[in-house]
């Protein structure tokens, strides 16, 4: 009967999302990327690594529908292939914080008092460096490289989801599910990682789909002031900076991965919100 | 109000002493050797050691968090690797910079984002109400350091009317003012627009609606003042914010910030600056973010102290 009654409930929320203009929209921007991303090795494209020195800083031109970059390299074929890199920095950062914010949140509800008041310290702290700056240092510490910048920003994202979760166990755990899974003595780790943590799926699934947007965003900050991906990697933010030095001669180098995380962002942020409204009830539009 | 006060300043006591722990550590954890990095690539293993007892390298790392501790407080950062500078002096020269950017970004921020808010309530469920917030989606996706590249292209490349970078006159302000203002923008025009909702459905205004009062009066007049309330605890938050981002703005613009300075620092190994110039800008976030809480609390009688 509870498989029946939540997959009613996931067809209302989808339902209710389908009918947000902006959410479906969101969805086909972020889907069209996704194709791309996966299809890359099969386009028959130009190659993303390897320059052809005759054809440097070409302007957009059949062909090379993108033009080329400073060495000659097809600029659709790097932004196709970065389309799998800021995907999979937007994903992997957000696991990583998840992985860690959700059960910090969770215990630091849930026990409440001291620990608690311990947890909530060490978030202050964290919430206290503005979220570029924390992910800065990070970075200088673990040093310059892609990996590095999906844990540093990872690392920032963990005190949102621990405030989140926190607040959504608060909420929950003096319910009557709660106290029923105590009665049949459930142990402790059983209640909040099997019966609260899962009801909390809702706020953690809106928050990771707008964390992704941002984590795009910081990820491609750091490579632009040259902490993240090194060149040839084709990451956007890297080939955003390397065109920089050529905007006035080929400003279309610097312009294209722009709009594609523009893009990719607002793809994001749309479905984040829609599915924020989706799954409020309360809210008067649904 | 001043138990309450008191109570905060208390409050971020721990969270101060925090912040000076992760800098200190943090700092410390960056690979290299800070005294090699003083005494340069080429020193003897003599003058190494010299310089780490000469600044206390060589003593455990509680004491070395103490001496960094008490020298902080009594305004000593250390000196720079790269130009040998007391830090707190560079800081000091380029801190203000950055105040200067970020307070002209919320002038930006708060001139665009309160008053595309305000139209987009009065006017809901118009084409303006749509095309507005679809801009300010637009300005929350956007990459600062993009935005700033193609301003620059466009209004100093192209038509040549605004400096490329640099400081120096007010037209130096405009486009890094802009691009550090606009995702800041975006997130007050969709706040203020939520919140002025909120205050258009109560009561009160439709009392004065029926009063028959003019519409320009009632937004005004009556709903305004209560609608900003939420936004002003936004602008405090972002105005932190605007001080961590600064960081891509000013590597753009080339201006001569606290940001651009720590991204040099940390290319060059430069650790006194960059410990100084993280913990001045943490510092500042969290007084912001106690500002914030106070004011709220000022502005909102129905909030209770305690």
């Amino acid at each position: 009967m509870w498989e029946r009654i939540i997959s009613r409930q996931t067809r209302d929320v989808w339902k209710r999302l389908f009918r947000r203009k902006s959410a479906v929209l969101g969805l086909a921007i972020i889907v069209g990327f996704l194709i791309l991303a996966v299809l890359a090795p099969y386009l028959n494209l130009h190659s993303h690594i390897r320059g052809d020195f005759r054809m440097v800083l070409q302007a957009p031109q059949a062909g090379h529908w993108l033009g080329t970059d400073e060495m000659g390299r097809d600029l659709l074929s790097r932004m196709i292939w970065g389309s799998r890199i800021s995907l999979t920095i937007g994903v992997i950062s957000v696991i990583i914080g998840a992985a860690v914010g959700v059960p910090v949140g969770a215990i630091s509800g849930y026990y409440g008092g001291k620990v608690d008041i311990i947890v909530q310290r060490f978030i202050d702290i964290m919430l206290a460096f503005p979220g570029i700056l924390l992910a800065i240092i990070l970075v200088s510490v673990l040093g310059v490289g892609l990996n590095n910048v999906m844990i540093a920003v990872g690392v920032v994202s963990i005190p949102k989801y621990a405030r989140l979760v926190r607040g959504t166990v608060l909420q929950l755990k003096e319910r009557d599910f709660v106290s029923a899974a105590k009665a049949i003595g459930r142990s402790d780790a059983a209640v909040v990682f099997r019966h609260i943590v899962p009801n909390c799926m809702g706020p953690i699934l809106v928050q990771s789909t707008l964390l992704i947007a941002s984590s795009i965003l910081w990820a491609a900050g750091l490579s632009f002031l040259g902490l993240g991906a090194q060149p040839p990697t084709p990451e956007w933010g890297t080939i955003l900076s390397r065109g920089r030095d050529y905007l006035m001669v080929a400003p279309h180098i610097s312009t294209f991965p722009g709009i594609a995380i523009m893009l990719v962002v607002l793809g994001f942020n749309l479905l984040g919100d829609g599915l924020r409204d989706a799954l409020d009830p309360l809210d008067p539009r649904t | 109000m001043s138990k309450y006060l008191i109570r905060r300043l208390i409050m971020i006591l721990p969270v101060i002493i925090g912040v000076s722990l992760v800098v200190f550590f943090m700092v410390r954890a960056i690979p290299g050797d800070p005294a090699q990095a003083l005494a340069g690539e080429r020193a003897d293993e003599e003058t190494v050691a010299m310089i780490r007892a000469r600044f206390g390298l060589d003593q455990p790392l509680p004491v070395q968090y103490w001496v960094f501790i008490s020298n902080a407080l009594q305004g000593d950062l250390g000196r720079s690797t790269r130009t040998r500078r007391p830090v707190a002096a560079e800081i000091a020269e380029m801190f203000p910079n950055t105040i200067k950017l970020a307070t002209a970004a919320m002038a930006v921020a708060v001139v665009v984002g309160v008053s595309a808010g305000i139209l987009s309530a009065v006017k809901k469920d118009t084409w303006v109400d749509n095309l507005s917030m679809f801009i300010a989606l637009f300005g929350v996706s956007m990459p600062v350091f993009w935005l700033g590249l193609m301003l620059m292209l466009v209004f100093s490349v192209r038509l040549n009317w605004l400096p490329t970078a640099g400081m120096g006159t007010w037209a130096h302000f405009i486009l890094p003012a802009i691009t550090l203002g606009m995702s800041s923008a975006a997130i007050m025009a969709r706040m203020t627009r939520s919140s002025m909702l909120e205050v258009l459905r109560q009561d009160y205004i439709r009392t004065a609606r029926s009063k028959g009062l003019a519409e320009f009066r009632i937004v005004n007049k009556h709903a305004l003042k209560n609608a900003l309330i939420p936004v002003v605890t936004v602008l405090g938050l972002q105005f932190g914010t605007l001080l961590g981002g600064s960081v891509l703005t000013e590597t753009v613009f080339a201006w001569p910030g606290i940001g651009r300075m720590m991204v040099e620092s940390i290319m060059a190994r430069d650790y006194p600056v960059v410990q100084g110039a993280v913990l001045t800008v943490s510092l500042t976030f969290i007084v912001m973010n106690l500002i914030v809480d106070v004011l709220y609390v000022y502005l909102d009688p129905a909030i209770k102290y305690d």
